[in-house]
């Protein structure tokens, strides 16, 4: 953050244009400095920090379990998403091995989640470039989504549900029904929003052969997501590195190869009905009774009724809550497919109850890197397209 | 990760044939190989595991930094790599002592490392030599001290005063 950066425009012809860090368009608190010749874009400095509120070093000063809150207030779009590449981390630091039971749940969340995420996206950059409707539409039904995850988790965005060892709890009965009721009713919104976008010449012209990047350049840049994908590169980590049994789920990784803003829209448009595919084979496979967590004395909290009848149970309960628990020093580095990109989160263990390090590898915060090479060269109109299909989120940018 | 080890082991086997000295350490955990690198052979270790035919790590995924204060040498820096062509991933680390921690930019490598180095420069105080743009990113720039360094307290420094006093103090 560049808190007394006093830019000075290069060439007597261009003026410098400070946008951001308050504009509607950045979505957060993002300042873009732009050296401007009339109305093309010659230079951009993305500036942030803003956001910063040191959550790296906040989870050092809390337990493993503790930390899991911290989580969810990163990316703010995607807290399940977040819960789950931090507690894969941690397990495989423990070497735990999750329930099937478990991991089908945590994928179902996760999908929904990636519809909600793409949901926000959509509606925010369709507001960005004049049209209006999409953004109501694509909130309705995402509060049906956020209405699912209130049922299961007890809360609509920061559920912490996603717990080492499996989950926080069973989700309650009847929730499945909640799902299918959505699942059989989205497929027909998403042709709706694809009737009011996907030939609409507005549109089209904003967005088509607007912030090309090639595929090289994009891997170069350490792009991953949907923007790499548009790039024509299947890099999808839920098929090239499955997690939480994903290789047991049938699904295409949508790609396409002219890398502008519509290619990254019609991509994450397909992503939605992917994710649909999911949800409906995860709800074939979670079977009505089962664990939802791993059993792990010392580490996992023993069940309710154990806790209530067994001595050790109430000791480990206790002892769990109370000091946590304390993982072999060692380093581990589990990956995501989050809707932004790759998600990474390197936790290090040094045998004390509290980790060493926590990293988040954070996609929007490396494909936000790309945005000079998407603007420069074009107009002050397509600047706010492009940041719009980066899909950044500000939280996770400056954690 | 089932191939985790064999694909470590290629690795492994090509830099040892690029150069002997190119690996100083091999650490296992949980099925994940780590490769330690001697810090003056970093970037050409890393050119190496990109450009080789059989390795093709072309994607930097995650660049960052641990702190093992007291201990010495007390910094660890972690590189991600990824190949998109052959689905692999390795970490590299390079060990760096507190008197000194200067190390190699891999920007000519990945331009991708730019604002990874930066964080870990802004927040651990880790100088990237050749680095094209070595600011300050999370921070602002007139911040002291590396926050992620693990003798910066948890809380902050609470007798410094915030920016905002400093200025109307110094206001004529």
């Amino acid at each position: 953050m560049s808190t007394f950066a006093t830019p000075v425009a290069a060439k007597p012809k261009t003026m410098v244009l400070n946008m951001g860090p308050q504009h509607p368009s950045t979505h957060g608190v993002l300042r873009i400095l732009l050296e401007l010749d009339g109305e093309n874009v010659v230079k951009a400095v993305p500036d942030m920090g803003y956001l910063h509120t040191g959550i790296e070093k906040s989870c050092e000063d809390k337990t493993y379990s503790q930390a899991i809150t911290l989580t969810d207030r990163i990316d703010y779009l995607n807290p399940l998403g977040n819960n789950l590449a931090y507690c894969m981390a941690v397990e495989k630091l423990l070497g735990l091995e999750i329930p099937k039971r478990a991991q089908y749940i945590r994928v179902l969340l996760v999908e929904l989640q990636r519809i909600s995420s793409h949901l926000v996206w959509l509606g925010t950059h369709a507001i960005d470039l004049g049209a209006m409707s999409v953004f109501l539409y694509c909130f309705r039904e995402r509060e049906e989504i956020l209405k699912i995850f209130e049922l299961v988790a007890g809360q609509r965005m920061m559920t912490s549900y996603i717990r080492i060892g499996g989950l926080a709890l069973e989700p309650p009965a009847g929730w499945l029904q909640r799902v299918e009721k959505f699942v059989n009713m989205m497929p027909g919104r998403i042709d709706e929003y694809e009737e009011l976008l996907t030939g609409n010449r507005i549109w089209i012209g904003r967005t088509k052969d607007v912030g090309y990047i090639s595929g090289e350049d994009a891997i170069a840049l350490s792009m991953t997501g949907p923007t790499l994908r548009a790039a024509g590169i299947a890099f999808d980590n839920r098929k090239v590195f499955p997690y939480s049994s994903y290789e047991e789920f049938e699904f295409d990784v949508p790609t396409r190869t002219d890398s502008d803003c519509f290619a990254r829209y019609m991509i994450r448009v397909a992503e939605m009905r992917e994710s649909l595919k999911i949800v409906r084979q995860a709800m074939k496979k979670i079977t009505p009774e089962g664990p939802f967590r791993t059993e792990a004395p010392g580490i996992i909290p023993p069940a309710r009724e154990k806790m209530k009848t067994e001595m050790e149970a109430l000791i480990y309960h206790f002892k769990i809550f109370t000091e946590g628990f304390s993982p072999p020093p060692g380093e581990a580095f589990a990956a995501v497919e989050s809707p932004r990109g790759e998600l990474g989160v390197f936790v290090a263990s040094d045998g004390s109850p509290k980790p060493l390090r926590v990293h988040f590898r954070a996609p929007s915060f490396i494909n936000l890197q790309a945005l000079p090479k998407l603007v420069e060269g074009r107009l002050l109109a397509d600047v706010i397209a492009c940041i719009g299909t980066i899909d950044i989120v500000l939280g996770e940018v400056d954690r | 990760m089932a191939d985790g080890n064999q694909n470590a082991n290629v690795v492994i086997e090509r830099l040892r044939a690029w150069s002997p000295d190119a690996i100083s350490e091999i650490l296992e955990f949980r099925g994940e190989t780590t490769v330690v690198v001697p810090r003056n052979l970093l970037r050409d270790a890393a050119f190496h595991c990109r450009d080789d035919k059989a390795l093709q790590f072309n994607l930097l995924s995650d660049a960052t930094c641990l702190d093992r204060y007291p201990l010495e040498p007390r910094f660890e820096v972690h590189y991600q790599l990824v190949s998109i062509p052959n689905r692999k991933r390795v970490s590299l680390k390079v060990r760096l002592s507190g008197d000194d921690p200067v190390i190699d930019s891999l920007v000519p490598v990945w331009p991708g490392a730019n604002w990874l180095e930066r964080e870990i420069f802004d927040l651990f105080g880790i100088r990237f030599t050749d680095h094209p743009d070595l600011r300050r990113i999370l921070l602002p720039e007139d911040w002291e001290g590396s926050p992620l360094r693990k003798d910066y307290p948890v809380e902050g420094y609470r007798d410094i005063p915030s920016i905002a006093t400093r200025y109307t103090r110094n206001r004529p």
